[in-house]
């Protein structure tokens, strides 16, 4: 099925994050993309209690909260998505018996919320200075009812979409980490926004390495 | 995250700086007019003044009217004064009724939102109000997500007097349809760093947010309700009367030593706490004295004359934030939390709207799926045999087997038995046989000869004939 692409061109909403903002965790970030932002602190490698200590390796734990009432079955299941992925990256086999928790708080909504926090997410452990075994960052695409790929959809694209696809690409070699899809494809237009969504995560990347490298531009 | 409890060495630290003042080099200032008996509050311990009468009357009379001075001051560990706040700083977002407040490190996020609602029995004509203060497990290493703790119940409870009792929100322009819709309005905030004085900074964030938000307007025509999208009527906002904000002191040494808005160590060691919310009107909204200390009238007194003139300075803050923000929404400026990142700070970054190539996407997808391995054979729809029983794949091989051997091996109590039943059942279903006399599996298999062990097994029940 051709699918069409807005002459060969999508664009990213501006990106903002400040490192390194809350003085207590050990690690903290808050990702933008557009006017949605996640606000992400870490805490570890820090002592488990005995029930989630495991013996070979850090028990990394995730929790999402919204803003407006509790946690519910949408923030669970982002949550384990997230705590896949960052189990798949950091090398948790170097702080045994330890546990790492990553909490992430949504800021505001507009689109795209389960990538800006795998973003925020990734910033958050750099900045704590956790040992990865490579970066992730998270693309959100929508597949539009004509079959044109949107990046980073806004609320109001992601209602209109036919299917919102979200990947999380690791560093090395453009891997995929996690996808969750929401809606129906076929599996050529997965392969398409999967693509779409690897030359993403190049830019994405490149305004990780920016960051950083500001932020420790001057010691 | 288990919390750090402070070391006794610390806690002697604390207390010890706040007890010493720190005598400030001294200098030379002028009398003030007219001439009075110099007994200001530095001048009995300076060390520099001659003693004795003789001396004392001369020193008096001195011609150049010259009095040797001190400063003295407590010492917090910030190198704030006892009566100063920390920088406040007030943030929005882009939604309505968003915001975020600084109080030094302390951040609190605080977001309103509305919804209509059949109104209270006893209030029909009254909106719902609805506050909900929660300590993200980000704001300290001691705070375990869905545990209730003292420090937040007295949190939300002091919250609520502040905000209900004291009528800041006039409930009755809720009301939409007398005694079926009203607006339900409710306050979630949310602290994520703790730095000491969380009761302040969510005040400050409470009342804020409140004044920030807009509701949608609705209008009724008989029994008719209609609420309008932002899009057809500009949202409403809420009719405030007044704004409270609490002011925190904190007491140690038995009274003796009172810190405005204390940080998060100087509040470990404190022996009490007193809370007094007000507005710039005056007028006391809520008072809470906690703690172990026993306070003298005066010091109550001197305490409110404080918080009225620090909620004066604050009530001025949040006026300037909120124009500057209805200014920067109404001039089709940007406006946000990305605007309120500050892109001269190190750790801050920005990119702007950055374009991706998608030029050959369907070419590369296209290689992919040739290049794959095609997909595995699917399989026919499911046969439904009855309701609650179905079978795909007529003749596969149960994998089941070897799991139904090991339960056999480890089983000793009722569970297994009872499992090792229900998977033989499964087995008996998908192998298309009939004889139910194999779900009983026989004698049980005894682990132990104690006598204290009682082994009781459960028959299972004799599962119905399903027809083929």
């Amino acid at each position: 099925m051709a699918v069409e692409l807005e002459g060969g061109q999508c664009r990213l909403r501006p990106f903002s994050c400040e490192l390194g903002l809350l003085s207590r965790p050990d690690g903290s970030a808050t990702f933008l993309q557009g006017d949605t932002s996640v606000l992400a602190g870490l805490y570890g490698p820090a002592e488990a209690k005995i029930s989630k200590e495991l013996p070979d390796r850090a028990a990394l734990e995730v929790l999402l909260r919204p803003k407006v009432g509790l946690p519910g079955v949408l923030e669970r299941s982002r949550e384990q998505l997230l705590r896949q992925t960052c189990e798949a990256v950091v090398l948790g086999v170097l702080h045994p018996r330890t546990a790492i928790s990553l909490v992430l708080q949504v800021l505001s909504d507009a689109g795209s919320l389960l990538s800006c926090c795998l973003n925020a997410a990734c910033m958050a452990l750099l900045d704590a200075g956790l040992p990865l075994a490579a970066l992730f960052c998270g693309v959100t695409c929508a597949l539009q009812p004509d079959g044109t790929i949107l990046l980073d959809p806004t609320a109001r694209q992601e209602q209109e979409a036919r299917a919102i696809l979200t990947f999380a690409i690791s560093s090395s070699e453009r891997k995929v980490l996690m996808s969750t899809t929401k809606g129906s494809c076929s599996v050529e237009e997965m392969q398409q926004c999967l693509a779409a969504a690897q030359r993403a995560a190049t830019t994405i990347f490149q305004f990780y390495r920016d960051s950083v490298r500001r932020r420790y531009s001057k010691s | 995250m288990k919390a750090t409890p402070l070391s006794n060495c610390e806690r002697r630290f604390l207390l010890r700086a706040i007890q010493e003042k720190k005598v400030h080099p001294p200098f030379l200032a002028p009398f003030p007019k007219p001439f009075p008996i110099p007994f200001s509050a530095g001048c009995s311990r300076d060390p520099s003044r001659p003693r004795g009468p003789i001396a004392c009357r001369a020193w008096r009379t001195n011609p150049l009217h010259m009095c040797v001075r001190v400063r003295v001051f407590p010492q917090r560990l910030d190198g704030r004064q006892c009566y100063d706040y920390r920088n406040i700083r007030v943030s929005f977002g882009a939604d309505r009724g968003c915001c975020m407040v600084e109080l030094g490190r302390t951040r609190v996020l605080a977001q309103v939102s509305c919804e209509l609602v059949p109104p209270k029995p006893n209030r029909p004509t009254e909106g719902v109000l609805f506050f909900n203060l929660e300590l993200s497990p980000m704001a300290a290493p001691g705070l375990e997500p869905g545990r209730q703790s003292e420090l937040l119940v007295s949190l939300n409870r002091l919250l609520e007097r502040c905000f209900r009792d004291s009528k800041c929100i006039d409930t009755e322009s809720l009301c939409v349809v007398a005694g079926e819709k009203v607006w339900q309005i409710r306050l979630d905030m949310h602290l994520l760093n703790h730095d000491g004085n969380i009761t302040d900074a969510a005040s400050i964030a409470g009342i804020v947010a409140l004044c920030h938000f807009h509701r949608p307007d609705v209008s009724v025509q008989g029994e008719e309700v209609t609420v309008y999208t932002p899009e057809e009527r500009d949202p409403v906002p809420l009719s405030i009367h007044h704004m409270p904000i609490s002011v925190s002191f904190a007491f140690f040494h038995q009274g003796t030593y009172l810190l405005v808005d204390p940080t998060e160590r100087e509040e470990r060691v404190m022996d009490g706490l007193l809370v007094i919310a007000m507005n710039k009107h005056h007028e006391i909204c809520t008072i809470q004295s906690s703690g172990v200390v026993v306070l003298l009238q005066e010091q109550i007194l001197r305490c409110t004359k404080i918080t009225a003139v620090k909620v004066a300075e604050i009530t001025e803050l949040i006026h300037k934030a909120l124009e500057n923000d209805q200014k920067a929404r109404k001039e089709g400026r940007k406006f946000g939390f990305a605007e309120s990142i500050s892109n001269q700070r190190i750790t801050a970054s920005k990119m702007e709207s950055a374009a991706v190539d998608t030029n050959d996407v369907e070419e590369e997808a296209g290689e992919i799926i040739a290049k794959a391995d095609p997909p595995s054979e699917v399989f026919a729809t499911p046969v439904l045999h009855t309701p609650g029983t179905a079978q795909i794949g007529e003749g596969v091989e149960s994998s089941w087997g070897d799991l139904e051997e090991s339960e056999k091996e480890e089983a000793a109590e009722e569970e297994g038995e009872s499992e090792a039943a229900a998977f033989e059942c499964e087995k008996v279903e998908t192998e298309d046989t009939s004889t139910l006399e194999e779900t009983k599996t026989g004698e049980p298999i005894v682990l132990s000869d104690s006598e204290e062990e009682d082994v009781v097994i459960l028959e299972p029940q004799e599962l119905p004939r399903k027809t083929r």
